[in-house]
């Protein structure tokens, strides 16, 4: 059996928080990405500026710089904040909370970006036609979106979104560099401590592996579901 | 006048794309189980007249009266817009499209390409619905469709099907946009059947169509569009049977 | 040049962050940045061809552990593969006794080699890729011409597939470009390092952290355009004539 040396518990709630992570994030990226999405196709100069703006600073600077900047400087007001707290009421635990907020912020933000880029890509590749059948029938704008555009779109966008995912997952590892105890983290220090680094690296490079290779189950299945009524042929 | 109101009329419609005119001015009255047909070259103007029936292109002038309730526009700075989309939305429900590229859609079966619109627009109970669609699939023959995709239809299948899907609106008017053009010629007689049959029924239908033969025998009004404008109107026997113009005679002489 | 210098100065005497001293480490950290990431793209490519070409291989010990490289390679944070490689040569018994110290010693090392495996994965990937998205025709007339397998790679398949990879080689470049900044985590001065280094003296997340995203993005454009640049070149003859 391999010996942990005691970081297995840790190690545990490290592989937690990294799955909690990035789950939120995910949620938080595809909310934003469907918004910058629709920011980009509007008709609204302004709108479309600020999207275009917004997915390429976000796609042209390192995910770490970003992080830091995000992290470090809301870290700044967050600490104003706290220590405002601390002064008035006594307290010193919303620090831990607001890290991991930081973290899914940051890369939800991040991703947000390059699943606007998948959503828009997907939007236009829905056939204009079954759009305006579902007008013709009498739909408003909102069920058309609901009931047409958004599923018919889903199809082009898994794969991406899937691909976004998987790099969204790799990318919570930064996390341990802003002081995030996620598995990376908790793996780094035992490397140190026990002076064993290839245990603790090659256990995390597994639940990493294991992770995506579930994912890319679901994500198939998924696909299987959307691409309902195209047939067989992939 | 009439009891009931008129469907649908239609007046003084024009429509600019650019700097061209596309709709100089057309006009069309249909009372209730007409039968009209549109017919014209390509680039005549015959399936943006019709799209302008139900608003999928915005027509810069003209009335539109659905079932005697007159559209409402405003200007704005892009142009002429309806001033009320949910009177647009209510006036669409009662005038169903079949588009030429049938434009099912993609994700739901046919029976619930059917029931969609009348459910989600109409707000009809689903197993009413449903029961209704069935009757209408069997009208057009396609019982055993009803769980197949879009995309495992043959396109006359696929015809059809968008031909029930506009029934279970129980619209007042079917608008049908070239609805045979995109098929290949041995799937044609079947969904020209089912329109013969629509029309046998008394439905008002508005049609634009390459096919002489139906809109010979099927009609009640035949119009022929020439760049936007009517250049000849009235019973087939007339516009068809004896043109007046020397083009009309030229787009209706047999081609080799 | 003296003269510049001295302006420039003068222009940052105001300034409390952005001195030439600071500026130096920026200037720096931004040599550093593109060695690291030069060096490990032009090794990894040079090692992606012969590779790439091995795992479309009909022999299954050739393609599997091919795979398994990448998969492993593609499927794990680039931090946890830069990890595993500092540490892991730090650890290794009796390695500072060895003339290798002197070189595995500075963490640059230890990051061209992480850095070199990883880009290496995803560009045989990407090369894979587009091996396999020759045209069958292609290979056929090849075939047809007596061409034997090896000359046929050489001449038909892996021009044409090089092509077909440069959009995705183009990101690449720049994914490496934005991977290379946890170079920093390592205590590398690269430019994120010059970043890091500068707000934890002056505290001052925002100047730091700005400036440094602003010089990333410029060299990701000075990439993109390069790139389009070189489709332009090579992918012409694919456009329809005339146009």
């Amino acid at each position: 059996m391999i010996d942990l040396h005691g970081y297995g518990p840790r190690l545990a709630e490290g592989a937690l928080i990294t799955i909690e992570l990035a789950l939120l994030s995910l949620v938080l990226a595809v909310v934003l990405g469907l918004l910058t999405a629709s920011a980009k196709m509007s008709r609204s100069w302004l709108a479309h500026r600020l999207g275009t703006l917004y997915t390429t600073v976000i796609r042209g600077v390192p995910d770490l710089v970003l992080m830091m900047l995000l992290f470090f400087g809301g870290q700044m007001g967050v600490n104003l904040f706290t220590d405002w707290l601390y002064y008035q009421f006594d307290i010193d635990i919303f620090i831990n909370i607001n890290e991991f907020v930081a973290g899914v912020v940051t890369i939800g933000l991040i991703f947000g970006a390059y699943m606007g880029e998948t959503f828009r890509g997907a939007f236009m590749a829905v056939d204009s036609g079954q759009i305006e059948a579902g007008r013709a029938y009498g739909m408003g704008p909102w069920l058309v979106f609901r009931r047409i555009r958004f599923p018919l779109m889903m199809r082009h966008a898994l794969p991406g979104i899937s691909n976004n995912w998987m790099v969204l997952l790799k990318t919570t590892a930064l996390v341990s560099v802003i002081g995030l105890s996620d598995m990376v983290r908790v793996a780094a220090e035992a490397s140190k401590a026990t002076r064993e680094p290839f245990t603790f690296m090659l256990i995390v490079a597994a639940i990493y592996l294991l992770i995506a290779s579930v994912s890319e189950w679901i994500f198939a299945r998924l696909q299987k579901r959307y691409n309902i009524g195209y047939g067989e042929v992939e | 006048m009439a009891d009931t109101p008129l469907p649908l009329e239609v007046r003084n419609i024009k429509k600019r794309f650019g700097d061209t005119d596309v709709l100089k001015g057309l006009s069309l009255t249909a009372h209730k189980g007409d039968v009209i047909t549109l017919i014209g070259a390509s680039g005549s103007g015959k399936s943006t007249f019709l799209r302008c029936m139900n608003l999928l292109e915005q027509p810069d002038e003209g009335e539109l009266i659905v079932h005697g309730e007159p559209v409402r526009f405003k200007r704005t700075r892009h142009g002429r817009e309806p001033a009320d989309w949910n009177q647009v939305v209510r006036m669409r429900a009662k005038l169903s499209m079949v588009f030429q590229s049938f434009n099912l859609w993609a994700h739901m079966t046919l029976l619930e390409n059917v029931i969609e619109a009348p459910v989600h627009v109409l707000g009809k109970p689903k197993k009413e619905a449903i029961e209704h669609a069935r009757a209408l699939l069997e009208r057009v023959g396609l019982t055993e469709r009803a769980d197949a995709y879009p995309a495992q239809m043959s396109g006359g299948q696929q015809q059809r099907g968008a031909i029930a899907r506009a029934l279970a609106m129980d619209p007042e008017v079917m608008l049908f946009d070239e609805p045979t053009s995109a098929l290949d010629p041995e799937l044609v007689g079947d969904v020209l059947k089912v329109m013969r049959d629509l029309a046998a029924e008394g439905r008002t239908m508005i049609v634009v169509t390459h096919e002489m033969a139906f809109a010979r025998d099927v009609s009640s009004q035949v119009i022929y569009l020439h760049q936007g404008v009517i250049e000849e109107s009235g019973p087939p026997d007339e516009v068809i049977g004896n043109p007046q113009s020397e083009r009309l005679r030229q787009f209706l002489a047999p081609k080799h | 040049m003296e003269a510049l210098l001295e302006r420039l100065e003068g222009l940052l005497a105001d300034n409390s962050i952005f001195t030439l001293q600071t500026l130096s480490y920026y200037g720096e950290g931004l040599v550093t940045t593109v060695q690291l990431v030069f060096l490990s793209l032009v090794i990894g490519l040079v090692a992606a061809v012969p590779l790439a070409i091995g795992r479309g291989s009909q022999r299954s010990w050739v393609k599997w552990p091919i795979f398994a490289y990448t998969y492993v390679f593609r499927g794990t944070p680039l931090l946890v593969q830069l990890y595993l490689i500092y540490y892991g040569v730090v650890f290794v018994e009796g390695i500072q006794e060895t003339w290798l110290w002197a070189i595995l010693e500075k963490p640059f090392v230890p990051a061209l080699i992480a850095f070199t495996l990883n880009t290496a994965a995803y560009t045989t990937e990407i090369f894979h890729g587009a091996i396999k998205a020759t045209p069958r025709g292609e290979i056929e007339a090849a075939r047809a011409y007596g061409m034997s397998r090896r000359l046929m790679m050489r001449r038909i398949v892996l021009p044409s597939a090089f092509r077909r990879a440069l959009p995705a080689y183009g990101n690449e470049v720049i994914f490496m470009l934005h991977a290379s900044a946890i170079a920093s985590v390592v205590t590398i001065m690269d430019l994120t390092g010059a970043a890091r280094f500068v707000y934890a003296r002056y505290y001052a997340p925002f100047d730091a952290f700005l400036f440094v995203a602003a010089i990333y993005l410029c060299v990701t454009f000075a990439i993109l355009f390069f790139f389009r640049w070189l489709e332009k070149r090579l992918l012409a003859h694919l456009k329809p004539a005339g146009g």
